[in-house]
């Protein structure tokens, strides 16, 4: 099992619902996020191009920020997910160091904190919060190895890219282009 | 044709606009570790070379600040950490693959060798001291003969000790300024040379401040070349890497990093080490002064300015 997000930057908005909705469903404190949106906009009028981009943790095939964890509490749980375990952490700051996407915050309580695919929700057999509230439905979750999740469906018949592949990290993220 | 980012819904402390996790503690601890390690690494060597005599301040004194610079840096560790509560979580796990873990066990290592070494010379620093118990005489007694195995083993620890300063920032693909194995070798040697000021500054014999100036000069020299290195590394690589570099070639580290850290830092003590070893009288404790100096702020400014660099995507 691979779970995996792909973004549709071709029908993103950028209303920021995404954002809110995991805020609110994974009680992040005021003033931080988990999950952000991106403008990219390249040209000068008339011709401009925006891509928008509803970013999070890639949870990484290859992720740097399990590896430099001098205590373990970043660690990788079933389908790839990257998880903090807050009680282990000693707030070192290696993990964020760690991550070109800079996907992890320092929790005002000490512990390090970041996107978990809502994987309290997929125990449920729900998807994650940004992606049930997504007014355009532009975020598609699954299981990448499975051919008839919504993740691998999008995939299929589109052109998509990764953020930053020169990083090495094998981020799992798909923006649809 | 202009690219523009804009990030919103983000505003996040010490991670927006830039990564600013790390602040004073680090470099410090950095600094400690590599001084510590400078200290270590040359009375091991000197008593191996059975030097003790001549280089008194290199093997009996200097190794005195060596516990204190280490716990000091410890305790720098611990500041830093944001979630101190759990601190003892890493002394339960050992992570080969997480600098941060072998380091940290390294120190713990390290760090009570120091103070047996140490003990082991307070009686003839402190001439009045009385161990008072039969048993710390006897194991006095027992380090002393076992002086020349602890030396080894001191050398050793003294080595990934420094080399690790370096390895911490390297490891860490995401920010390209640290990410070069260049930085190992580079810390351990600058470590050295801060370790070498520091005895030479404490030695009040001529004979061996001589012989310390000349290392010292070697390590200077040494130094020098792999900064050199570093750069033309990051000038020939991509392009996170060359604009990584362009921070201190015209960007706003420039300034300091090229006043304090090569021309204050290494250059000009340089100098005056040549001089004092042609016959100039020169006071001593401004070239060790200025290596000391030099040795922080560099991995101040490392620290500071890795965090800016970063992948752009
Ligand atoms: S995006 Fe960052 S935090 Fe997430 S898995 Fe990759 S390196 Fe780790
Ligand atoms: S801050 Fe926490 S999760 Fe991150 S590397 Fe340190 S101990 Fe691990």
């Amino acid at each position: 099992m691979r779970y995996a997000m792909a973004i549709d930057t071709k029908k993103c908005v950028g209303c920021s619902d995404c954002v809110v909705a995991c805020q609110t469903e994974n009680n992040v404190p005021h003033g931080y996020c988990r999950d952000w949106i991106v403008e990219n906009v390249v040209g000068s009028y008339p011709n401009v191009e925006i891509e928008l981009r509803s970013e999070r943790c890639n949870h990484c095939d290859n992720s740097p920020c399990v590896r430099c964890c001098p205590t373990g509490a970043s660690h990788i749980v079933e389908g790839g997910i990257v998880k903090v375990t807050h009680s282990e952490c000693i707030g070192c700051g290696a993990c964020i160091q760690s991550c070109p996407y800079d996907a992890r915050y320092s929790h005002p309580d000490g512990y390090v904190d970041k996107c978990t695919f809502c994987d309290h929700r997929l125990a449920l057999g729900q998807d994650p919060a940004c992606v049930e509230v997504c007014p355009t439905s532009c975020l598609y979750f699954g299981d990448l190895e499975d051919p008839n999740s919504e993740v691998a469906k999008a995939l299929k018949n589109r052109n998509w890219k990764v953020l930053a592949p020169e990083a090495g990290t094998k981020p799992q993220l798909y923006f649809l282009t | 044709m202009k690219e523009e980012l804009f990030v919103s819904g983000r505003n996040i402390p010490y991670i927006d606009p830039y990564l600013n996790i790390w602040h004073w503690e680090i470099p410090v601890y950095l600094f400690l570790g590599g001084l510590a390690a400078g200290i270590m690494f040359f009375a091991g060597y000197f008593t191996i070379m059975r030097k003790e005599k001549e280089m008194q301040a290199t093997v009996k004194y200097a190794p005195f600040l060596v516990p204190v610079a280490l716990v000091l840096g410890l305790i720098a560790l611990f500041l830093d950490l944001k979630h101190q509560l759990y601190f003892w979580r890493l002394y339960t796990t050992i992570r080969l693959e997480s600098p941060m873990s072998w380091g940290a066990w390294t120190l713990m290592l390290i760090t009570p060798l120091s103070m047996v070494w140490v003990a082991s010379y307070t009686r003839e620093v402190f001439s009045r001291w009385d161990w008072k118990f039969k048993i710390l005489y006897q194991l006095e007694e027992l380090i002393i003969k076992n002086r020349k195995s602890l030396a080894w083993a001191m050398m050793f620890l003294a080595v990934i000790l420094g080399v690790y300063t370096g390895i911490l920032l390297s490891a860490f693909n995401a920010r390209p300024l640290w990410n070069t194995s260049i930085l190992g070798p580079l810390f351990l040697v600058s470590g050295l040379s801060t370790g070498l000021a520091t005895i030479i500054w404490m030695s009040k014999s001529k004979y061996e401040r001589k012989v310390l100036s000349r290392l010292d000069l070697m390590l200077i020299g040494v130094e020098l070349f792999l900064i050199i290195h570093l750069f033309m590394g990051f000038l020939a690589a991509s392009e996170v890497q060359i604009e990584a570099a362009q921070l201190f070639l015209g960007g706003e580290f420039t300034v300091v990093f090229w006043v304090f850290v090569i021309i204050l830092g290494l250059i000009f003590p340089a100098i005056m080490e040549i001089l004092e070893l042609r016959g100039f009288h020169i006071p001593i404790w401004i070239p060790s002064l200025l290596i000391l100096i030099g040795g922080f702020v560099f991995r101040y400014v490392m620290v500071e300015a890795g965090q800016i660099t970063r992948y752009l995507y």
